[in-house]
């Protein structure tokens, strides 16, 4: 027994050391803070990461390859799947891009339906990712409060296009059906019940001691490092990246709205969370520009039954609410696309993610992968 | 929005040094829990602005927008008799094969060969509930319906015909 015991004591190095062992933790695929089938590999020494190595693949649905069998109008759908909190925002991408192929001239009409409808997406998506990001750090209540008013999008978006969720409204041309009598009435009260309860985030999670210490200074990314990564999105503009799609390539009639590009010089997980709540007020600033003058006329421009995009190469860049997506499409002349590419923002993101983690704490972690909001069928499509 | 001036402020506090300023950090500490609590405090006495449906048991007063995709239904009139002339556009324009239209050779009282359809199969459980077949169908045969609690016990019951049995196409619909 003794001899035993002897050997484990010289074979086990003193604690904290020299020459101590790595740990090897695992962190996902089933894990509540990973929002979905991520999987890390993570290398410890002690508390302190070494590395994190994300491993992807398990909700891979080959989505290139599945849009490259559908047609122009059917391949719209499957987007909704891709990021499903911005689906609205994907399709629109798609829909695009496809009308720069066959240079269709969209009603303005359905532009201004499709920006409102951008919007109020965006709003939904940081509303979740505020509640989710509260509840990964230990604050259930946000949770509630962030989806009480999630819930009103989502009620206009079930009236008007049919679904909470996927809802595959944007069609090559414009939208599928004219928006419903009651849109307006109903986005201008939800409009006003987010004025009034914004206060509660501040007091509840953005004024709060404890949270403040554990965003301040954790997951710092410097501006440069957040070029090279390809970061784009809220999470670059925490690190005082200019990357707003809608600024610098404006789309549809972004060009004509007044609204600011926010970004933070803090370069870390707090600078990144307080983007994102700046922006949910720079949404509402559009939509109240639009939704007192969606002007008339038709909702949908005149297509053929059959849309056939001209031999080329056609690419379509937006700003989803995790930054910027691109749609690139192969066209030979036939009816489906020979090749289609999504650039996703996740995925870049997220390659950032060791570079943030390296040297911090593992308990941290949480909260820079928070505040990075990652989408897993985003990354893998 | 007075939410930007708050988000200014914070985390803006420079750390200040010394025993005073710890005591002072403990302080604004212990009052933004109270604030926070306030908050909670506040729901939880004033029942009112509870949002929560209790859904089981609301079945009978929930209410879906008439736009609401919960599956492919094809309405029929009293004659029983629908609109569908078995074009089978809503067949091409389904991107997942969920619709099968299966026809049968008809005769009409001149004596005459006509095609119609047999069966119109719609299998929900490859359906997305895109809406593209009901846009693209030219005679509004097919049309969504609000419902949406879909689980069976078994996947074949999924699979639907759509036409009801002894159905025939409405007069004057081509």
């Amino acid at each position: 027994m003794n001899e035993i015991k002897d050997n484990v004591t010289t074979q086990v190095p003193p604690l904290g050391g020299q020459g101590v062992a790595d740990m090897i933790i695992n962190i996902g695929p089933q894990h509540p803070a990973t929002h979905g089938v991520l999987h890390l590999v993570i290398t410890l020494n002690g508390e302190t990461i070494k590395k994190v190595e994300p491993h992807l693949g398990y909700i891979h649905r080959s989505i290139e390859k599945m849009c490259e069998s559908l047609s122009y109008r059917q391949f719209i759908y499957v987007t909704s799947r891709m990021d499903y909190l911005s689906a609205h925002i994907n399709n629109h991408a798609c829909a695009l891009c496809v009308e720069k192929g066959l240079q269709i001239e969209v009603p303005e009409r359905a532009q201004v339906i499709r920006v409102l409808m951008d919007e109020l997406t965006r709003i939904a998506s940081h509303e979740l990712w505020w509640g989710a990001m509260a509840m990964d750090l230990g604050a259930f209540t946000p949770f509630f409060h962030a989806f009480r008013e999630r819930e009103n999008i989502n009620d206009i978006m079930e009236e008007t296009c049919g679904a909470r969720l996927t809802m595959n409204y944007i069609v090559p041309g414009g939208v599928m059906q004219d928006i419903h009598p009651n849109f307006q009435q109903r986005v201008k009260s939800f409009i006003a019940v987010y004025k009034s309860k914004v206060d509660e985030y501040y007091e509840m999670l953005t004024g709060n001691t404890i949270f403040i210490n554990r965003m301040k200074g954790v997951g710092v990314i410097s501006k440069e490092d957040a070029i090279s990564f390809g970061m784009t999105g809220p999470a670059a503009r925490g690190s005082a990246v200019t990357c707003d799609v809608r600024k610098y390539y404006p789309y549809e009639i972004y060009n004509k709205l007044q609204f600011d590009e926010i970004t933070e010089t803090g370069c870390d997980s707090l600078a990144r969370y307080l983007v994102r709540l700046r922006e949910i007020n720079e949404s509402v600033k559009i939509i109240e520009q639009l939704i007192d003058t969606i002007p008339e006329g038709e909702f949908q421009a005149k297509t053929k039954a059959v849309l056939k995009l001209p031999k080329g190469e056609f690419y379509q860049k937006v700003e989803t609410a995790r930054g910027e997506l691109g749609v690139y499409i192969v066209s030979e002349g036939g009816t489906t696309p020979y090749r289609i590419k999504f650039r996703s923002p996740g995925f870049s993101n997220l390659s950032a993610l060791d570079h943030m983690a390296r040297g911090s704490k593992i308990g941290d972690l949480v909260a820079m992968m928070g505040t990075l909001d990652l989408v897993i069928p985003d990354i893998d499509r | 929005m007075s939410n930007d001036k708050n988000i200014k402020s914070a985390g803006s506090s420079p750390p200040s040094g010394g025993l005073g300023g710890y005591i002072k950090e403990v302080f604004t500490a212990v009052k933004s829990m109270l604030v926070g609590m306030r908050r909670t405090g506040y729901y939880f006495t004033h029942h009112k602005e509870i949002i929560t449906q209790q859904y089981p048991d609301n079945r009978e007063t929930l209410n879906l927008p008439e736009r609401f995709k919960g599956e492919v239904v094809m309405p029929h009139d009293e004659k029983n008799e629908h609109r569908c002339t078995g074009c089978q556009a809503c067949e091409l324009a389904c991107p997942n094969g969920t619709i099968k239209v299966i026809f049968k050779n008809e005769v009409t009282p001149e004596g005459k060969k006509k095609k119609a359809i047999d069966k119109l199969v719609y299998h929900l459980e490859l359906c997305t509930l895109c809406n593209l077949c009901v846009v693209a169908c030219p005679s509004d045969a097919i049309v969504m319906a609000q419902t949406f609690e879909h689980s069976v016990f078994d996947r074949s019951k999924l699979t639907k015909v759509l036409n009801n049995p002894g159905s025939k196409i409405m007069e004057g619909v081509e």
